[in-house]
């Protein structure tokens, strides 16, 4: 009956232990080894984009909050700054450092969630435990700062809508100190721990001309060496202002993913520190139109998965025309299956785990509709690419040069 | 006649066994909660859990052979029972022996694994395929250093029964210290066989959902988890009787409550294990018992064959 050389397909989802959200991957093995994984997304599709343009842009901010349960700030900043680009508004400086606040104290429970599930899917529950048990310190602190430990509800367009008082600048940065703590904890035990280094070290290998192929984002890409990071290539909020350092290892494995992720939570706490000591005066908030002037912004944030995207485009009336999501996990989950082939079954879950994915913020519907005149309105992807070429060099940007580089690289697959 | 069967049944049998276990499981999960910073469960949450299941609904897939199916978890049971009567527990005397019952044991024990193999294999589900094969796998890296580490200590009591074996050390106290390595051994072997982290590759809940048991339920999968508690208390008085047959003091109740720690503490020393690793690979958990477990075992017994060697000049 069975034979080690035969293959056969096993189901990891829709519904399976290891998987917290609804996702399907088809796995073909051949005993242990995994020869290919067919990925399928869209369990979870809601319809957020349609939503939020029948929507005025202040209900759309807390619809977007909620496109994701653990990076709701980073959604809503998103979505706020380009909505505030439009309408040319200059937010406080007192409200930007508020976000940037709130946003990094969002990553900390982030990657603090990401280490007990990272745990959890090589059986060391035990990491699980502890780490989601330090993760209330911070989950508090949120509580405190914004009233809510998940879907903040911080930002408005124009600024933000709570203060911060000296007591809780007190409060949290001795929250900081221990957190910083236990962390430094955590990265001894990573670099110590045997069982974990051999569960993680050489698993899901992504080197870094595949990280640049495959487009990943976040610590995914800075583990295989690419020094990808909006908040200082294109820094928002108050980034421009606060020194920090982008964490990058070489490793390119999965345990190369979780040194960047430990070591960017001490970033992290650096930078909540020095948001709260140069925390300027003034007003939180300045008066926003209700009606957004005609116009489009794309807007790029640096999520603790990674770059989050979003492009709103508004037509002059108190809903917005077009509103679209790119979550980081769209860009990383196509490295997922390069990153298992050849692999052990053993290693599936924790490579998925690896890239932090965040499926339901990713499903999209896309529906290609073939009718009559259906033909001239599909275009090929090259031919897409060449006519955004053409359009930007009509309007005096030229991307020839970077176009040949790109197309020398791509030629290596 | 009547005693027999009281023997078998009731105490020290099966009823005292299952009682027990339902105390080991209780242990273990308190010891792993609170090592873990959690509250952990009640003293009764077993035996609630156990009778919970009984009530639930029993499904047996339509593509399983249900006589194999059920027939497993009863073979299962049966033999770690029967292999806990010929183990010296608080008296220095089994309540059956005869030369080479050690042997007996050890194959008795081997039983649960390959009906647990029978069962997940007839039940047809993927993930159980996947996780018997492993359990198979696994079976042969961590039987070899268990065997081993158990014989090495009836060699040096150069005999194959464990009763005499217990006999021998009241005779000479301290010699078991002799065997402190193979215990090691042994109990990191008896982690595999139990499957408990780090090796419960084959039954790991992220990759293959409960590997061979992912079919069983209700009564079924009631009487699994008993029979999984049950060869971890058997295979802790094992190790206890083979490697701390120590402090017998001939006052029945004093020598109870001394086996009661010795298990406990054998089972602390499990909890102990599944806290603070992580699940190892297949391959990895190959490597580790023929490259480190065997070589270790192989130097027990050579020490013992010395000791036995010096002992008898």
């Amino acid at each position: 009956m069975h034979n080690s050389s035969e293959e056969f397909k096993i189901p990891i989802g829709p519904q399976h232990p290891a998987l917290k959200e609804p996702e399907s991957f088809s796995v073909a093995l051949r005993g242990e080894k995994i020869l290919g994984v067919e990925i399928r997304l869209g369990y979870n599709h809601r319809g957020i984009e349609k939503a939020c343009e029948e929507r005025t842009y202040i209900q759309d901010m807390y619809l977007i909050e909620r496109v994701c349960g653990i990076c709701s700030h980073s959604h809503s900043t998103c979505f706020v700054q380009a909505v505030e680009e439009i309408a040319g508004l200059a937010v406080p400086r007192r409200a930007l450092y508020i976000r940037t606040l709130v946003a990094e104290l969002e990553r900390i429970h982030s990657h603090l969630l990401w280490l007990g599930v990272a745990g959890h899917e090589i059986g060391f529950d035990t990491l699980l435990m502890y780490t989601w048990r330090d993760r209330e310190i911070v989950m508090d602190i949120l509580a405190e700062l914004t009233g809510n430990r998940v879907n903040y509800g911080i930002n408005t367009i124009g600024g933000v809508r709570r203060d911060i008082s000296s007591i809780q600048i007190q409060e949290t940065l001795k929250a900081m100190d221990l957190l910083e703590e236990r962390t430094k904890y955590y990265i001894e035990l990573g670099l110590g721990e045997t069982t974990l280094i051999k569960r993680l070290s050489g698993v899901g290998v992504l080197s870094y001309d595949d990280a640049l192929h495959f487009d990943a984002v976040g610590p995914t890409a800075r583990a295989s060496g690419v020094k990808r990071d909006v908040r200082k290539d294109d820094p928002y909020a108050s980034y421009g202002e606060i020194s920090f350092d982008v964490i990058t290892d070489t490793g390119a494995d999965v345990y190369a993913r979780t040194i960047v992720r430990l070591k960017e939570l001490m970033e992290a706490y650096k930078i909540v520190r020095q948001c709260l000591k140069n925390l300027p005066d003034g007003p939180i908030t300045v008066r926003a139109p209700r009606k957004i002037p005609v116009g489009e912004a794309l807007s790029r944030y640096e999520a603790p998965r990674g770059e989050d995207v979003h492009y709103v485009k508004s037509n002059g009336t108190e809903r917005p025309e077009r509103v679209k999501v790119r979550a980081p996990t769209l860009a990383n989950v196509q490295a997922v299956k390069h990153m298992l082939k050849d692999r052990f079954l053993a290693d599936m879950p924790i490579v998925i785990a690896a890239i932090d994915p965040c499926f339901s913020c990713t499903d999209r519907l896309v529906s290609l509709e073939q009718d009559n005149r259906g033909q001239e309105n599909l275009m090929t992807w090259q031919a897409l690419h060449d006519y955004s070429i053409k359009w930007h060099s009509k309007r005096g940007v030229d991307f020839g040069k970077l176009n040949k580089k790109l197309q020398e690289r791509l030629s290596k697959y | 006649m009547f005693s027999a069967i009281f023997s078998m049944m009731i105490f020290p049998g099966f009823l005292f066994l299952a009682v027990l276990s339902f105390l080991g499981e209780f242990i273990d999960r308190k010891i792993y909660a609170r090592l873990q910073n959690r509250v952990g469960p009640p003293w009764f949450q077993p035996v609630a859990d156990f009778i919970k299941l009984l009530g639930k609904q029993e499904i047996i897939p339509s593509e399983a052979n249900p006589t194999m199916f059920k027939m497993a978890p009863l073979f299962a049971a049966a033999s770690v029972v029967t292999a806990f009567f010929y183990i010296p527990l608080w008296t220095p005397e089994a309540l059956y022996s005869f030369n080479g019952d050690i042997l007996v044991v050890l194959y008795l024990l081997t039983i649960p694994t390959l009906s647990f193999f029978i069962g997940g294999w007839y039940s047809t589900s993927l993930y159980a395929r996947i996780g018997t094969v492993r359990s198979l796998t696994q079976l042969f890296a961590y039987e070899v250093p268990l065997f081993m580490g158990i014989l090495s200590s009836a060699l040096l009591a150069n005999t194959w029964s464990l009763t005499k074996i217990a006999e021998f050390y009241v005779i000479h106290p301290w010699l078991w210290l002799m065997n402190l390595g193979g215990f090691v051994i042994s109990l990191i072997a008896l982690l595999g066989k139990l499957e408990k982290t780090p090796f419960d590759i084959p039954e790991a809940e992220t990759e293959i959902v409960a590997g061979g048991f992912t079919e069983y339920s209700g009564k079924l999968l009631a009487f699994l988890k008993l029979t999984l508690n049950i060869e971890m208390i058997v295979g802790a008085a094992l190790l206890s009787a083979v490697f701390l047959p120590f402090a017998l003091t001939y006052n029945s109740f004093l020598d109870f409550v001394i086996f009661l720690v010795k298990l406990l503490s054998i089972i602390f020393l499990i909890s102990l294990a599944r806290t603070i690793v992580a699940r190892l690979r297949i391959d990895q958990m190959i490597n580790f018992c023929w490259k480190y477990l065997v070589p270790l075992a192989m130097m027990q017994l050579l020490l013992n064959l010395a000791v036995k060697g010096v002992m008898i000049k």
